[in-house]
């Protein structure tokens, strides 16, 4: 065990983690970042540092992106720790099991910061699990990561802002996508438009105008109000089909928006509450960030999607807090330094209730209608499967991994969860809270049993 | 909800629906009993998710010869369970029963182990107990990749696994086949008992039944004083490790690794009195890592996918407890931590001695008047 | 299938992905490099042998498990690659050992 702990580990160098850390270290805190990415950036910034001269990831990537990833290097005294896991956190001492490029090692510290981000949100359809099916975010990562685009051609299918700057940007690297096909329900613009916040997010909504007419300019056409998608193919993706359409493609890259990643959380046993607004579970926090245990604290968008600016903000809050508990600052100085942050804060989530409503997933998404749908994608267990388990009297998806396996492969539920848990509450007639959620445990992460016999 | 009537009226009500519960369950129903079977909910302690998946009969019972009888007739009960259980409802419980190992690290674990094995075939008495102590080639030949660490293994025929999970699943489903009744999310909320006629409330409704049976885990410390029972029953926290699969590499279980139809390896397990605790420790972890990189050093090369801690049913002795209420005949107990080794005897042969309304005598030295001062004295 | 954009991003890092040399930028993960390399799948699952890709490119489906230097169902989307790296699809569950291995071992 690692003899003095530390003030502050946060886990995660994206937005959430990299201004967290600034604000902490430049509070004069003791801090680790721990992160599995080689370099800082997270999934919205991924590899920003070698990517920002791409011409197709203009605009807050190379910007805002790039420099915040700069501030970050340049911080003196961050312990930064890229290509790292967590897989264990004794909460009662603080101390963090983690495996590195040079093996195991453990941490200790006085207070943890989940900055763990986002996932996307599963989108299970008859055939996503053929070759050729990828999450959009993925396509987005490869270009950012490696400069590749899909060869031939590409449809997007789904809903949400990520769609249609992705579209965007594989046009700029001269790929762009045939079509998207949205599955956003008719008529959500006006209930969307009730929702409020347009005035105050209208810059971020004036960007999102300008990203759509741009892609619909470079010719990408659109059929909207899409229902019953199904990826077609034999061993291979050969296109994809839906109520009253089909169309050949190479690649469709699917989303219906990100959920937070709380496996860890989970895993921690932090209480959890269903978001009905946006349809997934998310850590209770207070507004500081902080968790149900006393030592653990969540920011960016795996304590609610917020997106990346919203991200730094709660990262810079749950830093100034932790200061304020380990007794550095007091709470008016806590206070005043928080109102800026604050304040950025309630900008960045004013179009929050409108995209929520605009883009919430059709209850399909979530409970999957065709009973061959493949839910739990390393185990292959359908939505059939998941139906007869309840009927059989799982009550909640821990039972259905015991029946079935789903869940129980690499991956540990993060694919499926949520899908197996909305299958149940549908086929029983519970709500979202009373089927509840997987209950992981360590390893987070997979470790080989040498690596733990080593440690 | 709590309308008496007809459909809360059954031949016997079972508490828990774990392995124990389930296979007692199984058993009454199969017996011709309309039974009731009545489940916590989905996050309930469940010690049959966290079992470790062995038919196992080398390392139980010494000292307590009626325990080695029950265990043996436990894995003889399996094939045929397993059969019955694959007919009716479709479900492969994995059983394999190829004899099996217990992995001697050094020379003094298999100088004990052969000392051990020893006395409890002594104690087997007429029933005997075939057994041998393997070193060298022939250990190595009969397991792949064995650690130089390995002095020897400790082999008996009767010895095997299954999967605990598809065990518990085609209880389940072969209950309610059977015509059984299921009813999760029904923690007890009260009890009223008379000899032969016990009333149970759960779930917002009260349940009738002239017999039931206590087989709710480590929940049946509190619940057996009220049915004039006492189960000193405690929590014993054992770890586990998962392993991706891998191709089909182990040709029979041993004590702390085995290889399950899926491919993964298993590596068991810890014994940790940390009461209600479920965590999980790196310490324990650890070790179990390491004893099974001892026994197979290629093992160290294999992912962790999976890891969990569940929490045993321990009597003070050890051993299972079945018992029969003096005060209100009727109410049975049911108490073990080899919920998958046991179910066959719990199936075939506890249920049926349930059904018929009276534990046999071969049953009465499980009974806890064994910790019972006075009596012991 | 996935096309490079060499005058973007240059490729400089040789990687052998199913025995065939594959120049990829760097930066980029050994995922990338079985996209780039245009490979029907990157592994066969287990289950029922069924064909796959990268799904999510973020470390959460394990999709895109592989032999990466002869080290079996590592996550590829989380490994950089470096010169010379082999990448290799994984086939069903991976082998538990190899007998050689044992001889040299015990």
């Amino acid at each position: 065990m690692a003899p003095d702990p530390g003030d502050l580990a946060i886990i995660g160098a994206g937005p959430a983690g990299m201004s967290a850390a600034l604000e902490a270290a430049g509070l004069g805190l003791s801090v680790t970042v721990i992160d599995e990415q080689p370099a800082p950036g997270g999934q919205v910034f991924r590899a920003v540092e070698a990517a920002a001269a791409d011409p197709a990831l203009t605009g807050e990537y190379a910007k805002e992106g790039a420099a915040l990833a700069r501030r970050f290097r340049a911080m003196p005294g961050l312990d930064y720790r890229p290509s790292t896991t967590l897989w264990h956190t004794d909460l009662e001492t603080g101390t963090l099991s983690l495996r590195g490029p040079d093996g195991g090692a453990t941490l200790r510290a006085q207070r943890i910061l989940l900055a763990t981000g986002a996932q996307e949100r599963p989108v299970p359809i008859p055939g996503w699990t053929l070759p050729g099916v990828m999450s959009a975010g993925a396509a987005q990562i490869l270009l950012k990561q490696a400069g590749a685009v899909p060869k031939g051609r590409t449809v997007l299918a789904g809903q949400g802002p990520l769609l249609w700057l992705l579209a965007v940007q594989l046009f700029r690297a001269g790929a762009p996508p045939a079509l998207l096909l949205e599955t956003s329900a008719r008529g959500a613009l006006g209930g969307a438009m009730r929702a409020g916040g347009l005035w105050n997010g209208r810059a971020m909504l004036a960007k999102g105008g300008l990203m759509m007419l741009e892609a619909r300019r470079a010719g990408m056409k659109v059929v909207r109000g899409t229902r019953g998608l199904r990826a077609e193919g034999d061993g291979a993706l050969r296109g994809v089909s839906w109520e009253g359409g089909s169309t050949e493609c190479a690649t469709l890259l699917l989303h219906e928006g990100v959920i937070p990643s709380t496996h860890i959380a989970r895993a921690m046993g932090l209480d959890h509450h269903w978001d009905a607004a946006q349809l997934c579970w998310r850590p209770a926090l207070d507004e500081w960030g902080a968790s149900s245990h006393d030592r653990v604290a969540v920011a960016g968008d795996g304590g609610g999607i917020g997106g990346w600016q919203a991200a730094a903000q709660t990262g810079a809050l749950a830093a100034l807090d932790t200061a304020h508990r380990l007794g550095r600052i007091g709470a008016a100085e806590r206070d005043r330094r928080a109102a800026g942050h604050r304040h950025l804060l309630a900008s960045a989530l004013a179009l929050r209730p409108f995209l929520d409503r605009l883009y919430a997933p059709a209850p399909d998404v979530l409970a999957p209608r065709d009973d061959t749908t493949v839910v739990c994608r390393c185990e292959e267990i359908t939505a059939g499967q998941v139906r007869q388990a309840a009927r059989l009297g799982a009550t909640g998806p821990n039972q259905a991994k015991a029946y079935l396996r789903a869940g129980m492969g690499p991956c540990q539920g993060r694919m499926c969860g949520t899908t197996v848990a909305a299958l149940i509450a549908e086929t029983r007639g519970l709500s979202m809270e009373e089927a509840g959620a997987l209950r992981p445990r360590a390893p987070y992460k997979p470790i080989t049993v040498g690596e733990l016999a080593e440690l | 909800m709590n309308r008496p009537g007809a459909q809360n009226s059954f031949d016997a009500i079972v508490i828990g629906g774990g392995l124990v519960g389930a296979a007692i369950a199984y058993g009454l129903q199969r017996e011709g009993l309309a039974t009731l079977l009545l489940d916590e909910g989905d996050i309930a302690f469940r010690a049959s998710r966290g079992n470790f998946g062995l038919v196992w009969v080398q390392s139980k019972g010494l000292g307590a010869p009626h325990y080695q009888r029950w265990t043996r007739g436990s894995a003889e009960e399996w094939p045929k369970l397993a059969q019955e259980l694959a007919a009716a409802t479709g479900i492969d419980t994995g059983l394999h029963q190829p004899g099996g190992v217990h992995i001697c690290l050094g020379e003094e674990e298999f100088e004990q182990r052969g000392d051990y094995m020893a006395r409890l075939q002594r104690e087997a008495g007429n029933l005997g107990l075939e057994y041998r102590m393997i070193r060298g080639a022939e250990a190595r030949d009969m397991l792949p990749g064995l650690g130089p660490d390995v002095a020897g293994l400790s082999w008996t025929p009767y010895d095997g696994h299954a999967s605990p999970l598809y065990l518990l699943r085609a209880l389940h489903a072969g209950f309610t086949g059977a015509g059984g009744t299921y009813q999760p999310n029904a923690r007890v909320a009260g009890a009223a008992c008379a000899p032969h006629d016990f009333r149970i409330d759960a779930a917002g409704a009260s349940f009738r039944a002239p017999r039931v049976v206590l087989a709710a885990g480590l929940g049946n410390a509190d619940l057996a004083p009220r049915f004039g029972l006492s189960t000193p029953v405690r929590p014993q926290r054992g770890q586990i490790l998962v392993t991706e699969r891998t191709q089909t590499v182990l040709p029979m279980p041993t004590t702390t690794v085995r290889q399950t139809d899926e491919g993964s390896l298993m590596l068991g397990d810890s014994k940790e009195e940390v009461g209600f605790d479920l965590g999980q420790t790196p310490e324990a972890m650890k070790m179990i890592a390491n004893r099974a990189v001892r026994s197979f050093p290629w093992i160290a090369g294999l992912n962790i996918v999976r890891a969990w801690s569940a929490l045993r049913v321990m009597a003070p002795d050890g051993l299972p407890i079945y018992d029969q209420s003096r005060r209100y005949p009727g109410a049975f107990t049911a108490n073990c931590h080899s919920g998958v080794t046991l179910a066959g005897t719990h199936a075939n042969r506890l249920a049926p001695m349930i059904a018929a309304g009276e534990l046999e005598p071969e049953m009465a030295p499980f009974s806890a008047e064994r910790f019972d001062v006075r009596t012991a004295a | 299938m996935f096309a490079q954009r060499p005058e973007i991003r240059p490729a400089t890092v040789e990687v052998l992905v199913a025995g065939q040399p594959v120049r990829v930028p760097e930066g980029a993960t050994a995922a990338a490099a079985v996209l780039l390399a245009g490979l029907p799948a990157i592994r066969d699952t287990p289950v029922t042998g069924s064909p796959r890709l990268p799904y999510c490119m973020m470390g959460i489906c394990f999709d895109c498990l592989a032999e990466i230097d002869g080290v079996a169902n590592r996550q590829s989307c989380t490994v950089a690659v470096h010169p010379g790296m082999r990448i290799e699809p994984q086939r069903g569950a991976r082998l538990a050992f190899r007998e050689e291995n044992a001889a040299h071992g015990a």
